[in-house]
């Protein structure tokens, strides 16, 4: 039946340094949600245009990143991509297979191969059910039968991902936050799958087991060769896990490119300020001065996103021509192979300081001025 | 979970006490028979217990006439024997709350769940339906509706069979009993649904009704479950009230409700004739209440060690 799926030839071969074969594909994904509103008959008035023209490519094994602000439309790609929702328009092909609109029947062969793991490690787990319960169910929706059992499985699975086997019968409230969420990596991993969507998998997490988790999902990508979309708010989580990042902003990739030009050569300005929030990146191959950055405000609405560049409200070297057309995701000149920026006015590709620092924020300006007399 | 149960001491006894009930009802007939009474016999005018009632037709004996021949001692006017008019009115009463109870839950928990799951418009238009059901003042409808709902099967000239009667009161108080129920399961679904559990169990590809059922049912046990305890003895209250009010049961069927009524006319000059009704009913209601809450605790992998 599952013919034309993929072998699970290349499981474990398949690491670091060879995106070669393109796992999953994006193109154009566009998601927008409808904005009812009126009186006394409701009629749509708008849209939050959440992701808007998405193009994003993961390769086989690979680990990508997707960065940015809270409500920029992360986690919105995400469930579009493992067909939680329904996209608006676009196109997403995984393993050359277009299940843009698949059905959940026509999706069968590939759901085993696309799983998620969750945000919030107390909602995630069914409190309902023992831990044993919620690593099987996947193999029993998809009429798995691994060697030895599906029990034995699951304590396998438990094993690998630092828990102890014999917590089988216990109730996830049993279970701390951490291990919580190597609940969910045991559950995604039950079906043996090929891309795994992990939609910030450590920030409900204390600082001090975030680590642990992200070793955790690092050890899992270069052992099995899983692809990863790695989702997080900021850069410092993702820095040694993906191979690849790519920066969102307001529901549009701004930047994209391998982990050494957005680390050390980022141009586009939005990429620069989330670099300078990222608390001591500083490497050997980097000046210990760092450009520091503040952004004002908030993320514009997403029902009216700015015309043109949308991060033209709280980008310092906006002119009339981002307010006016949209700049393209492109190579820019001077960027390695694959960086891909939008923006019209580049920043140069370092993170070094600048003579002054961009302070946009008026307050943190009045902060800063009372400060140097 | 059982043995979470087991450890609860208010829980064994009353779930012992709801138990005993039960089977007494389901037993009656046989108790009945080696006690060598039933309830549609007016002793009084048997010629082996010449003295039961006085010249007003009160029990003669103390205590309501309580003898080790009628143990709950005589009913006034007609003799007929009180304990088994109690096991029987226990049983009638029994069975019809357990047949609306199931009857409300099932309803309750089905409209529930399908406005809450499946939400837009299926959830507006079963949303006011059940404002529609909520806004009749119950009480009133169901002594407004039974002589109507018995009246569309039997014409009023007509004695009306018995289990019209049941079926006629079954009817009713299903009609005007499932809409707490569904209120209550559409909103913990519909919280449920947004869980990322939910989310989870839809990328391994589980088919709706399988999330239904092994993510979301499991969810909503114990309220259901609580819930349907509360049903049970209100129900049970319902029924004496209507019997009791009149459009109930009516005689000869030996009903709960109905001796309240009776007790009620007679209360000053034979006081006993209430208390065995009454004793029961309340032991009833509260060890059905304290198990509800007993298995409340039970079904909560929380609660407990
Ligand atoms: N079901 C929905 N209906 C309407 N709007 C939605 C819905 N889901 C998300 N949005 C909107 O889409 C935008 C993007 O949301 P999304 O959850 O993808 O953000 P995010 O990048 O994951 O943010 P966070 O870091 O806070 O998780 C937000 O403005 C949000 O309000
Ligand atoms: S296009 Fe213009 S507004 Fe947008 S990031 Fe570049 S310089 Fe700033
Ligand atoms: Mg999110």
């Amino acid at each position: 039946m599952s013919d034309d799926v993929t072998l699970p030839a290349q499981q474990g071969s398949a690491s670091a340094s060879a995106p070669s074969e393109v796992l999953l594909k994006v193109a154009g994904l566009t998601k927008h949600f409808p904005v009812y509103g009126g009186f006394p008959i409701k009629r749509k008035v708008g849209a939050v245009q959440a992701v808007d023209d998405v193009d994003l490519t993961v390769g086989a094994g690979e680990s990508v990143g997707l960065v940015g602000e809270s409500g920029c439309g992360k986690s919105t790609t995400g469930r579009l991509i493992t067909r939680l929702m329904e996209p608006t328009g676009g196109r997403i092909e995984y393993a050359g297979r277009d299940i843009t609109h698949a059905s959940r029947r026509q999706l069968a062969p590939v759901r085993s191969e696309i799983q998620m793991i969750f945000q919030d490690p107390y909602s995630s787990l069914n409190p309902r059910q023992t831990v044993g319960t919620i690593i099987k169910s996947p193999m029993e929706v998809n009429g798995i039968n691994p060697k030895g059992g599906r029990d034995t499985k699951v304590r396998e699975l438990l094993e690998l991902v630092g828990l102890n086997p014999e917590h089988f019968n216990r109730f996830p409230h049993e279970f701390s936050g951490g291990q919580r969420q190597r609940i969910g990596v045991a559950r995604a991993l039950a079906l043996n799958p090929k891309l795994i969507v992990a939609d910030e998998p450590v920030s409900a997490l204390d600082v001090s087991i975030q680590a642990q988790v992200v070793n955790l999902l690092q050890k899992v990508q270069q052992e099995l060769g899983i692809a990863f979309l790695f989702i997080a708010h900021d850069l410092a989580v993702v820095r040694h896990f993906s191979q690849r990042v790519a920066v969102m902003y307001l529901g549009k990739v701004v930047e994209v490119g391998d982990r050494v030009s957005i680390y050390s050569r980022p141009r586009h300005p939005y990429t620069h300020a989330l670099l300078s929030a990222v608390p001591e990146v500083s490497t050997i191959d980097e000046p210990e001065d760092r450009e520091r950055i503040r952004l004002a405000g908030d993320v514009p609405s997403p029902i009216l996103p700015p015309s043109g560049c949308r991060f033209r409200t709280r980008c310092w070297k906006a002119q009339d021509k981002c307010a006016s057309e949209v700049p393209p995701l492109v190579r820019i000149d001077g960027n390695h192979e694959g960086h891909l920026t939008a923006c019209h006015f580049p920043e140069q590709p370092t993170t070094a300081a600048r003579d002054e620092d961009i302070v946009l924020d008026p307050a943190l300006t009045a902060l800063e001025d009372t400060g140097k007399d | 979970m059982w043995l979470r149960f087991k450890r609860d001491r208010t829980g064994v006894v009353s779930a012992c006490v709801v138990l005993l009930y039960f089977v007494v009802s389901a037993l009656a007939p046989l108790i009945a028979n080696v006690y060598g009474k039933n309830p549609y016999t007016l002793y009084a005018r048997e010629p082996e217990y010449p003295f039961l009632l006085d010249d007003f037709a009160m029990p003669t004996g103390s205590f309501g006439g309580m003898s080790g021949e009628f143990w709950f001692g005589v009913e006034p006017k007609l003799g007929r024997d009180v304990f088994t008019m109690l096991l029987y009115g226990m049983r009638t009463s029994l069975y019809m709350a357990v047949l609306v109870t199931t009857l409300c839950v099932v309803t309750g928990v089905l409209i529930g769940m399908v406005s809450g799951f499946f939400g837009g418009r299926v959830d507006y238009w079963l949303g006011r339906v059940t404002d529609f059901f909520l806004a009749f003042p119950q009480q009133l409808f169901f002594i407004a509706f039974m002589p109507v709902v018995t009246a569309m099967f039997v014409s009023p000239q007509d004695e009306t069979p018995t289990y019209l009667r049941v079926v006629a009161i079954t009817l009713v108080m299903w009609f005007l009993g499932w809409m707490g129920l569904a209120r209550l399961v559409r909103g913990s679904v519909l919280t449920l649904r947004e869980r990322e559990f939910v989310e989870a169990a839809k990328v391994s590809g589980a088919s709706p009704w399988r999330i239904v059922r092994k993510e979301i049912l499991p969810n909503i046990v114990t309220p259901i479950l609580v819930q349907a305890t509360y049903i049970l003895p209100s129900t049970i209250l319902s029924i004496a009230f209507l019997s009791y009010i009149g459009v109930g049961f009516v005689e000869p069927t030996p009903d709960w409700g109905r001796m309240f009524a009776i007790g009620a006319d007679v209360y000053e000059q034979d006081p006993m004739f209430m208390f065995f009704p009454g004793v029961a009913l309340v032991v009833f209601v509260l060890s059905f209440n304290l198990l509800g809450d007993s298995v409340r605790d039970a079904f909560d992998p929380k609660t407990g060690r």
